[in-house]
């Protein structure tokens, strides 16, 4: 922690959402900037150098997805995307254009400020290039070093994809990450391999990690959008 | 007791309502009546437009003959005059009213001279009172002029006097229809002065004539006529206000007239007759003709056509009878329609006849009982022109030789056996040959088969030998008596072939209607029946028909075509017109006869419902009045048949405004009750919280903090549902098909409902075959949380609720059960309506989560049903089939 609070840009057109979010997040240790339109975005994001960028996805004079890709030319700054339900194509759009995370609305808070930690610690992670050997998500222990995975203390065998599977989403707990973005990282990019590999293999891990396959406690699904590994974080 | 209030016939006075609006539509026709030329209808006609166009009415000059006439001429001065069209016509230019660029112009009121006038060929219409309805139709004001003896059932009346006969004519009906009659009187005396000046404009052809016409007696009746018919006119006028007001019926009781019409030139006379006794009664009357046990020929059956039109055209009604006898038939009919009076002609045949045959008349007037049989003069017919009413084809050389040949052969069988017989027995080899000849080929060869028969005989056989000269007078006999056989023999076989071939035809005519009639059955919709009518017109005659119906802006396209001839720009717009005006046009009629095409309208009620174009396939090949019957009978039979389908598809399309309506109010219900609830929730809690809530503890605080949440997700749910089921039925909806484990969708449901469940306990049965599924993740997720969240509501908390999934070969099967209350029986269908609800749903998503389901399901080409549980409960099966392809 830096000692002062992080200063958070949300660009959101719709005033009643402005309100709302100041009132929630200058409540908790953040500071905010505001900004109406994807312009003014820009703007705040060049002289304010937020640590955090929340984006609405439906802005009057743009689209906040183009918007992403042009802060993504210039800053690492994690992106939060907020967007409307039943827009998993944008959702997609904005991940893979290089957003960090998404909330759909309505949304609760909580839900709100545990992506804007994810969001912030993954920043920082990487910002140190020197990340943790270790991830624990309740029962569920990645070892990165010794490249093992045990649940509930008993080791769990894997093979070589579904290992680079889990340690990719481990990597990235707590974070979503889609389809494509597995593809090209996991199988690297350039692959034959289709969506349906990936489903194919996450069901087998989730075979053995997971206790219930069909009501899965580690890796959740976003439909639509992808995978995510449950944020440490919480519980 | 009251007498009942004298009240107008409801009939009558819709008939009157109706024609007043036709009225109001059409624009007004002012006629300038006149009994003969000379009297100042154009003038007086120019005089009145003057008068308009000075109180400032748009009133233009369509066509004005001055005759050279400077009075008239200078009336011309000042007044707009439409340029006319020039015609060139045998090798001299008319000029004719200019009826497109009336149109164009569109003037208030336009000015036409001559409203009998023949136009030249070539333009639309064959007669300037066809211009003039049209322009009526377009709502222009027409004022015109007319003689009396250009009105059609004036035209015998008027012959008879004057002896001359004028072949320009208008039909009673636009007499009729003319809103203002004004009559240009002028005393026979200053007529003829006028005429002595030179003020009178008589065409040269016509100079013949004028010394007949312009007689002082024929002027003074043709006056009287002319009064007279205004008078009548003007007594319509009074009747139907008489009418219109109720005044005391002075309707004579049920006149009812019928006339007997056949081919005869005559039978012109006695329909016009008729109307004019059924005017003077105020009689609805009908021409009849009895079709007879022997076939008419071509000329004959054209003329009984235009006959029967005539009487059409004249207001009456036509029927067509059959029946040996005609006189039992005519009566038959006319006592089934209670018929005052019968009209026949006066016969012209001899005495002779009526002895053989038996007398039509004197069996009509004995046997009439009641029915008044009014026998009118035929007049004089002028002796028809003989022509040949053979309609069969031209006997060809080939057939006199054929002929001739058959001779040969009998001649050489004869000259074979001539030492066995004797010559009588010869003779009946001739006959042989006479017979074969009468039976194969047409009349002249016949005739001439029995001439050279009789010339061999002679020849070769009678003595002396090799000559023609005869030694015995008896054999004059025998020569005589072979060609009265031949003779007789091949008129027998004409009319045995004459006889077949109207029963052919007749026969092919109820086949057409009958197919089509079969067709129509089973049509369900107009452009079906469009298909049917082109289908069945196109066997019927030799050429191609194209069925045009209007689309819904008006314009007209082709719903069925069959036969090669595409239609062209010109077709179509005589099939606009037809259209239009609800009139036959084209080829063989008198509107626009130079187009290639035919066109009849469909009609049924007075409604315009499209219209047959018929195309010859030899060019200018017009149809005969049999097939035009044929086509007209098809059309009717077709239009009746659109009637109905767009009867059906207007009642199909109320009953779904009516539901779409019901389906509103329930909306609207649902919204109200279901948006409303949360919100006032939501206000009430927060209200409550509102200003720091003093005097609430922190409990009561939480509880207001947790409906404020709950609430809000309720009617998050209630409009992602509306936005669902607007997509699923707007059609928008969009399957993006991927292969994807089944597990990981009852997963991802079941981790959007986590909250929702509670302790809830939820079995899932996933069967390890399963293969990946070919569907859209987010929708089939969406199907899953809507039956499970259905479950949750209806089954009583801690009852499991059951997910399984099973493959078989063809598809996938997913089962959602609970053991709630079930489903009424019944109701398995119905619940999967919208805005329907189960009994006792509490929360609830506006009842449209079952059919957002079904919407999506069927949209991925699979079904879901809804059963009753064994041991009480509600499954729910969606079947999703296996597509080929699918990835191990």
């Amino acid at each position: 922690m830096s000692g002062v609070d992080p200063l958070v840009l949300l660009i959101e057109d719709e005033p009643q959402m402005r309100r709302f979010l100041r009132a929630a997040l200058t409540a908790r240790p953040y500071r905010l900037v505001e900004a109406a339109t994807a312009a003014e975005g820009m703007i705040a994001a060049t002289s304010h150098n937020p640590e955090l960028i929340l984006l609405d996805l439906g802005l009057p004079d743009g689209d906040g997805i183009e918007l992403t890709r042009r802060l993504r030319t210039w800053t690492a700054v994690p992106i939060v995307v907020i967007s409307a339900r039943g827009r998993e194509a944008d959702k997609v759009e904005a991940l893979d254009a290089g957003a960090d995370d998404y909330v759909t609305k309505p949304f609760g808070l909580d839900e709100l400020l545990a992506r804007m930690r994810v969001a912030l610690r993954h920043a920082r992670l990487s910002a140190s290039a020197n990340p943790e050997p270790v991830v624990t998500i309740g029962s569920l222990r990645v070892d990165f070093e010794s490249r093992e995975a045990s649940v509930e203390g008993r080791p769990v065998r894997l093979t070589p994809i579904e290992w680079r599977l889990l340690a990719y989403l481990a990597r990235h707990a707590g974070k979503v990450l889609t389809h494509g973005q597995i593809l090209k990282d996991v199988w690297g990019a350039g692959t034959s391999a289709e969506p349906h590999h990936v489903r194919v293999h996450m069901a087998s891990l989730r075979k053995k990690i997971e206790p219930d396959p069909a009501r899965p406690r580690f890796i959740r699904t976003e439909p639509g959008v992808g995978y995510r590994l449950r944020d440490p974080e919480t519980p | 007791m009251t007498e009942p209030a004298s009240r107008p016939d409801p009939d009558a006075l819709l008939k009157r309502v109706e024609e007043a609006e036709a009225k109001r539509a059409r624009a007004r026709l002012k006629i300038f009546f006149g009994f003969a030329p000379g009297v100042g209808k154009t003038y007086a006609m120019l005089e009145a437009a003057r008068r308009l166009r000075a109180q400032g009415a748009d009133v233009v000059v369509g066509c004005i003959e001055t005759h050279g006439r400077p009075e008239t001429a200078a009336l011309l001065e000042g007044l707009e005059i439409l340029p006319r069209r020039e015609v060139a016509h045998r090798g001299i230019v008319l000029h004719e009213l200019d009826l497109d660029r009336a149109l164009a112009r569109k003037p208030a009121i336009l000015l036409v001279d001559e409203l009998a006038h023949t136009n030249a060929p070539g333009l639309r219409h064959a007669k300037r009172w066809q211009d003039v309805l049209d322009l009526l139709d377009e709502g222009i004001e027409v004022h015109a002029t007319l003689n009396v003896q250009h009105v059609e059932s004036l035209n015998d009346v008027v012959a008879q006097i004057t002896t001359v006969r004028v072949r320009e004519t208008i039909p009673d009906a636009v007499l009729e229809r003319a809103d203002e009659i004004e009559l240009i009187d002028l005393p026979a005396e200053d007529l003829l002065a006028r005429l002595r000046e030179g003020k009178v404009y008589i065409p040269d052809q016509a100079a013949r004539a004028r010394d007949n016409f312009f007689r002082r007696g024929n002027l003074l009746a043709l006056r009287e006529i002319a009064l007279r018919r205004t008078a009548d006119l003007v007594d319509v006028d009074v009747r139907a206000y008489r009418e219109e007001h109720g005044i005391g019926a002075t309707w004579p009781a049920g006149e009812r007239i019928v006339v007997g019409v056949g081919p005869s030139p005559s039978s012109a006379r006695l329909i016009r007759a008729a109307r004019r006794m059924a005017e003077g009664l105020r009689a609805p009357w009908t021409a009849v003709w009895v079709d007879g046990p022997t076939p008419l020929g071509r000329a004959d059956r054209e003329r009984l056509e235009a006959h029967l039109r005539l009487a059409e055209s004249l207001g009456g009604g036509i029927a067509r009878l059959s029946g040996d006898r005609a006189a039992e038939a005519i009566l038959t009919f006319a006592r089934r329609h209670n018929a005052t009076r019968l009209i026949v002609g006066k016969p012209t045949h001899s005495r002779l006849r009526d002895l053989v045959y038996g007398s039509f008349l004197d069996e009509l007037v004995r046997r009439s009982g009641g029915v008044d049989v009014h026998v009118i003069a035929g007049g004089k017919v002028e002796p028809l022109p003989r022509e040949s009413d053979e309609p069969e084809r031209e006997a060809a050389w080939p057939d006199y030789f054929w002929a001739a040949e058959i001779v040969a052969l009998g001649t050489a069988v004869a000259a074979a056996v001539d030492r066995f017989l004797a010559l009588p027995d010869v003779v009946m080899v001739y006959l042989v040959a006479i017979m074969i000849s009468a039976a194969r080929v047409g009349r002249g060869p016949s005739v001439f088969a029995a001439a050279l028969s009789v010339a061999a005989y002679d020849f070769f056989f009678v003595p002396p030998r090799y000559t023609f000269a005869v030694s015995d007078t008896r054999h004059i006999l025998t020569f005589g008596m072979m060609f009265a056989v031949g003779l007789l023999l091949s008129e027998m076989n004409r009319r045995v072939r004459a006889r077949e071939r109207e029963s052919r035809s007749r026969e092919a005519n109820s086949a057409a209607l009958y197919a089509l009639a079969k067709d129509l059955g089973a049509a369900a919709d107009a452009a079906s029946v469009a298909r049917a009518i082109a289908l069945r017109a196109a066997e019927a005659f030799d050429g191609a028909v194209a069925v045009l119906l209007p689309e819904s802006d008006g314009t007209l396209s082709e719903a069925a075509r069959f036969g090669d001839a595409a239609l062209d720009a010109r077709d179509r717009g005589v099939a606009r017109w037809v259209h239009e005006h609800g009139r036959a046009a084209g080829l063989g009629t008198d509107t626009l006869p130079g187009s290639r095409a035919s066109c009849v309208p469909l009609r049924a009620e007075g409604r315009a419902l499209g219209v047959i174009v018929f195309v010859p396939r030899a060019a200018g090949h017009a149809q005969d009045a049999e097939q035009r019957r044929l086509l007209e009978a098809l059309a009717q039979q077709g239009a009746l048949a659109i009637e109905r389908a767009t009867l059906a598809s207007d009642a199909e399309a109320a009953q779904l405004r009516a539901r779409t309506e019901e389906m509103r109010s329930s909306l609207l219900s649902s919204v109200s009750h279901d948006l409303r609830t949360p919100l006032a929730a939501i206000e009430g809690a927060a209200s409550a919280l509102r200003g720091g809530a003093p005097g609430l503890d922190a409990g009561a605080r939480g509880e207001l903090v947790e409906t404020i949440y709950e609430e809000s997700a309720r009617l998050e749910r209630l409009v992602g549902n509306l936005l669902e089921m607007t997509r699923v039925e707007s059609g928008s909806i969009e399957v993006k098909r991927e292969w994807v484990p089944l597990e990981e969708i009852v997963g991802a449901a079941l981790d959007r409902l986590e909250r929702h469940l509670g302790a809830r306990p939820v079995l899932t049965a996933l069967a390890d075959d399963l293969p990946l599924v070919s569907a859209d993740p987010t929708l089939l997720e969406q199907v899953l949380v809507n039956l499970v969240d259905n479950a949750i509501k209806h089954a009583p908390g801690g009852t499991p609720i059951e997910v399984s999934a099973r493959a078989t070969p063809g598809s996938v099967v997913i089962e959602v059960a609970d053991r709630g209350p079930g489903i009424p029986p019944g109701e398995e269908e119905t619940i999967f309506r919208k805005f329907r609800r189960g009994a006792g749903a509490a929360a609830s998503g506006g009842g449209l989560g079952l059919a957002i389901c079904r919407g999506i399901v069927e949209a991925h080409g699979g079904t879901i049903r809804a059963l009753r549980r064994e041991g009480g409960g509600a499954v729910f099966s969606i079947v999703i089939p296996r597509p080929p392809g699918e990835p191990s």
